[in-house]
């Protein structure tokens, strides 16, 4: 079952305030998609947690954002990007608690209970992807 | 540079929340509030923060930091006005907000910073302070 791509922009996460566009950015998406209250929230909370990640573990990157559709029903589909020192070791990572920039260590496990789907992929030296997707209802 | 604006109201400070913070606007309130604390000797701290569409982790922490700066400043603080939605994805993202008391609204936590400071004067008179 393939996925469409209906609409796609990329935002750039290069400071602080990007983070909070990033979120506002998905609110309005996700309120678009006629998602209910409770899941533009964790979406949204998803994108800060991903949005910092990206600033403060990689150095800065993008945010791609999309709405897509599997053919029974259209989602929001959100892609962090850097080129920073990239995550060694993933399982690690996504434990609660882990972190290596002060922050509580919530970011990777707590961005993954938020959604839907996650996938994470990291090559140190490299850098380091991660998606989240979260689904409309019917 | 922007702040997040802090009211006296007798011995309570009231701060509302009412953009959608980024992170240093959040480390500013933190530092501004432990400083008017001590400014005006506050035994309390309300953080009204019904307009938040969003807590994320940074934001949780900045505010169990505050409770924890304003108890070794002998003031109480409470978090009030809490949406639903914000209160499950919280729980969901598995952020503790350990040492936080929350009310409902302003005046529940009213009444809970009024109580906890009676309680705090009556054991403080017990040991003789």
């Amino acid at each position: 079952m393939g996925i469409d791509v209906l609409m796609s922009d990329t935002h750039r996460i290069a400071e602080a305030e990007d983070i909070v566009a990033a979120r506002q950015a998905v609110r309005l998406r996700a309120v678009e998609l006629g998602l209910n209250l409770v899941d533009q929230t964790k979406i949204v909370t998803a994108t800060s947690e991903l949005a910092r990640n990206t600033l403060i573990h990689g150095g800065g990157g993008t945010m791609t954002l999309e709405i897509v559709n599997n053919g029974r029903r259209r989602g929001i589909r959100l892609t962090f990007e850097d080129h920073g020192p990239g995550i060694a070791d993933i399982d690690l990572a996504m434990k609660d608690g882990f972190t290596t920039a002060g922050g509580m260590g919530l970011g990777l496990g707590g961005a993954k209970r938020l959604s839907d789907e996650f996938n994470i992929d990291s090559t140190p030296g490299r850098g380091t992807r991660v998606s989240v997707l979260r689904w409309g209802k019917n | 540079m922007d702040r997040i604006p802090i009211l006296k109201m007798g011995e309570f400070l009231l701060v509302t929340i009412q953009v959608d913070m980024h992170d240093q606007l959040a480390l500013t309130l933190q530092d501004d509030l432990t400083a008017q604390i001590v400014k005006h000797r506050a035994r309390g701290v309300m953080i009204d923060i019904s307009a938040l569409e969003m807590v994320d982790s940074f934001i949780g922490r900045m505010l169990s930091n505050i409770a924890n700066m304003a108890r070794l400043l002998d003031a109480n603080t409470v978090v009030v006005g809490m949406q639903p939605a914000v209160a499950i994805t919280l729980v969901e993202l598995g952020l503790p907000m350990r040492g936080i008391r929350t009310a409902l609204d302003v005046e529940k936590g009213m009444v809970v910073l009024r109580a906890v400071k009676q309680s705090s004067t009556r054991a403080n008179s017990l040991n003789g302070h």
